[in-house]
């Protein structure tokens, strides 16, 4: 199987770590990733925004750089809900072929496609899991990366409270819309520390990067962490705190 | 043309409304309170139905229908109406509307008339226009007198008081209500009472009642409106005159659709399995209920959104308010920060379209009060698929002003630069520089528009090595 990593603009830029985990973790699992470094961006913040057309630019180029692989797995569910959601359209209205290649969340590629829930990982720190919107409606990721961290050694899981509700992220709604963009990072906030737990865990660095950057700025303690940086460790090669 | 009310002239956008709002801890309070109650009803009352999403698809095809030969099913319900002895009146916009009710009402010689619940009345703000013209509109749902009372703006769709407390309507009610009982207790019940005693009199002097309508059958004619509190029940059948203003929109093709739609409107709207009063007329009935009946379609941007393929699914709407209450951008800045009677999701992708100016600064703001969760879309009962609709209209919004913008011309140079993987990785090992701004491993302050963002949060520290570097270094 012919496995190509989408990283993401986000996380290829910023996060490196857990594109590294991705790489490892799939690793382990017998899969063999190639890294198309064609690849730039979905064109999810130029589509949100209101613009249209360089977003289509954007979903032709991923469709022709990501065509012959048998799966592409991005660890992002939003950047995973754009090309599955909002691509085909954005071709069709540019009379562009799509690949015909699925790109999966790395968490429905875990899961639906190798057949995992246990990946062998550990990693013995106090956890809450936040489903990002994305991850939650436009893909019904469901309960997947529950049972990925469930089974995980070593960990110990809270539920987070209201873990529904939005975090106030958005793309450009966090400036555009910075008061109430930050009014709902409170309460998110709020409901994470209600936990207790040190690790904040998502399949979303931009939401985490909203998250844990409102967590930083309260020196609450508690830190944003991508959910593959979690199910990449183990007690071989434990994760270790970077930054 | 004249300007349409359903935006509130003088409202900032959305932006500024919303950081005032915000700053309300009483108004925090209530709508946290609020939405937080209905939802959990709701989404109980939802799950007792096994075929919810069945209905949801349902309604939608039904809309779906109507919207598809409106105009053949409005000249359907108008021989209808005529034809058990209403009268039915075209209006193309809100003055017009407004015009039409106003000499019917002159023409009965009332001065006073009593109303329903109404939000097509809202939108065209007709009770200015009737004051206008001399003529006292006394609202009868308990919340929409409290903000009529209180001379304010709803801030919600179905609970338009929601972000009044007892104490502050206690206060409106002795300063407004002449006979308001002068120790009037902020009790729910007291109060209750004191509006009840109020507008019973107003409902037996009254000689015109205007309503809008929930639902209007096609082929019968008939008209239907929900409520909870009977004031619209005593409206529709007290006086001698019915005038009903209803969108165009409101319609239905046979009697049978209403099946579907009244388990979706009670269960969507007030978490109940049925309401507490459905009426239903068909014309008028000698020697039962108005002696004369007027039915004023209303356009008022409706035709003008019909036409926009993806932003038509806006008509849809049956102002159920579910999409409001699941908002985590409403449930904190509340619907006055919308600057319209249609706040929240709903309102953010129908009153830029009715508006029908991307040009205008407050309306074009709307579109983007939304971050794009997507809860509004999976409780819609008609399945407006409203994060759709919101980026459709950002992109009108984008186009309206122009490629001049420094947004417009930042997001071309990112596109640029994101065509290109050499750009690209340029671009990422120039804005790595950006981690010699971090102190402790914490970058707090950014210039230019990254200050928006780290006024609250801190920013990520760029890695010396981006993942794409490091790859090229160890897989390459």
């Amino acid at each position: 199987m012919r496995v190509a990593l989408f990283a993401t603009c986000v996380t290829d830029t910023f996060y490196p770590d857990t594109a590294r985990a991705v790489v490892r973790l799939l690793a382990r699992l017998g899969c063999t990733v190639e890294f198309p470094l064609d690849q730039t961006c979905c064109g999810q913040m130029h589509f949100n925004t209101g613009y249209p057309d360089p977003a289509a630019e954007l979903a032709a180029r991923y469709a022709e750089i990501f065509a012959g692989y048998d799966a592409v797995v991005a660890p992002s569910g939003s950047c995973a809900g754009m090309v599955r959601e909002i691509h085909p359209g954005l071709l069709e209205s540019v009379d562009r072929p799509a690949s015909g290649v699925p790109t999966y969340e790395l968490t429905e590629f875990l899961v639906d496609v190798l057949g995992r829930t246990d990946v062998g990982a550990y990693f013995p720190h106090h956890v809450t899991y936040h489903p990002t919107c994305h991850s939650l409606r436009m893909l019904g990721v469901g309960d997947r990366p529950l049972a990925l961290l469930r089974a995980v050694r070593g960990l110990k899981l809270t539920e987070l409270g209201e873990a529904e509700s939005c975090c106030g992220f958005g793309g450009t709604f966090a400036v555009k819309n910075a008061d109430t963009s930050l009014a709902m990072l409170t309460d998110k906030m709020t409901a994470v520390l209600d936990t207790g737990a040190e690790i904040l865990t998502a399949g979303d660095n931009s939401c985490l990067m909203h998250i844990g950057g409102g967590l930083s700025r309260l020196r609450a303690g508690t830190r944003a962490l991508h959910i593959a940086e979690i199910l990449a460790s183990t007690e071989e090669e434990p994760w270790r705190a970077t930054r | 043309m004249a300007r349409n009310p359903v935006t509130w002239l003088g409202t900032p956008a959305f932006p500024r409304a919303a950081a005032a709002a915000l700053a309300d801890p009483q108004l925090r309070a209530n709508l946290r309170n609020a939405t937080h109650t209905i939802r959990g009803k709701r989404a109980r009352v939802v799950a007792e139905l096994d075929d919810w999403e069945r209905l949801r698809v349902a309604g939608a095809a039904i809309k779906d229908d109507v919207l598809a030969d409106l105009g053949g099913y409005l000249r359907q319900l108008e021989a209808a109406v005529v034809e058990r002895g209403g009268v039915v009146h075209w209006a193309t916009d809100a003055a017009e509307a407004n015009r039409i009710v106003l000499e019917l009402v002159r023409a009965k010689g009332a001065d006073e008339v009593v109303k329903v619940k109404s939000m097509a009345t809202a939108e065209i703000g007709l009770n200015e226009a009737l004051a206008e013209g001399g003529v006292r509109a006394v609202e009868t749902d308990l919340a929409e007198l409290i903000v009529q009372l209180g001379h304010d703006r709803p801030s919600h769709i179905l609970v338009p008081a929601i972000h009044r407390n007892r104490a502050e309507i206690r206060e409106i009610f002795r300063r407004e209500m002449p006979d308001a009982p002068a120790d009037l207790a902020d009790e729910p019940v007291a109060l209750a009472e004191a509006a009840r005693r109020h507008l019973r009199r107003k409902f037996l002097s009254a000689k015109v009642a205007i309503s809008g309508a929930n639902f209007a059958v096609a082929d019968t004619g008939t008209i239907v409106v929900l409520e909870s509190e009977g004031n619209g029940r005593m409206c529709l059948t007290l006086p001698e005159t019915l005038i009903t203003v209803m969108g165009i929109e409101k319609l239905v093709p046979r009697w049978s659709d209403l099946e579907v739609f009244l388990q979706l409107l009670p269960r969507s709207s007030t978490a109940e399995r049925m309401n507490p009063y459905t009426s239903a007329w068909t014309g008028v009935t000698p020697g039962d209920g108005p002696r004369e009946f007027h039915l004023v379609l209303l356009d008022n941007g409706r035709t003008a959104t019909l036409a926009d393929e993806v932003g038509r699914q806006a008509l849809r709407c049956i102002r159920c308010s579910a999409c409001l209450n699941v908002c985590p951008v409403y449930e904190r800045t509340g619907g006055q920060a919308y600057g319209s009677v249609y706040p929240g999701p709903i309102g953010a992708i129908l009153a830029p379209q009715l508006a029908g100016d991307p040009h205008d600064p407050q309306v074009a703001s709307l579109p983007y009060a939304s971050s794009l969760c997507g809860a509004c879309y999976e409780v819609c009962p008609v399945r407006i698929n409203i994060p759709e609709v919101l980026t459709h209209l950002r992109a009108e919004v984008v186009h309206a002003k122009g490629k001049r913008t420094p947004e417009a011309i930042g997001m071309a140079a990112l596109a640029w630069i994101l065509r290109e993987p050499y750009r690209y990785e340029a671009a990422q090992k120039a804005g790595s520089l950006a981690r010699f701004l971090a102190r402790d491993g914490k970058i707090s302050r950014l210039p230019g528009p990254g200050a928006k963002w780290t006024a609250g949060r801190d920013a990520p520290v760029p890695p010396a090595e981006s993942f794409r570097a490091w790859w090229k270094r160890t897989h390459a």
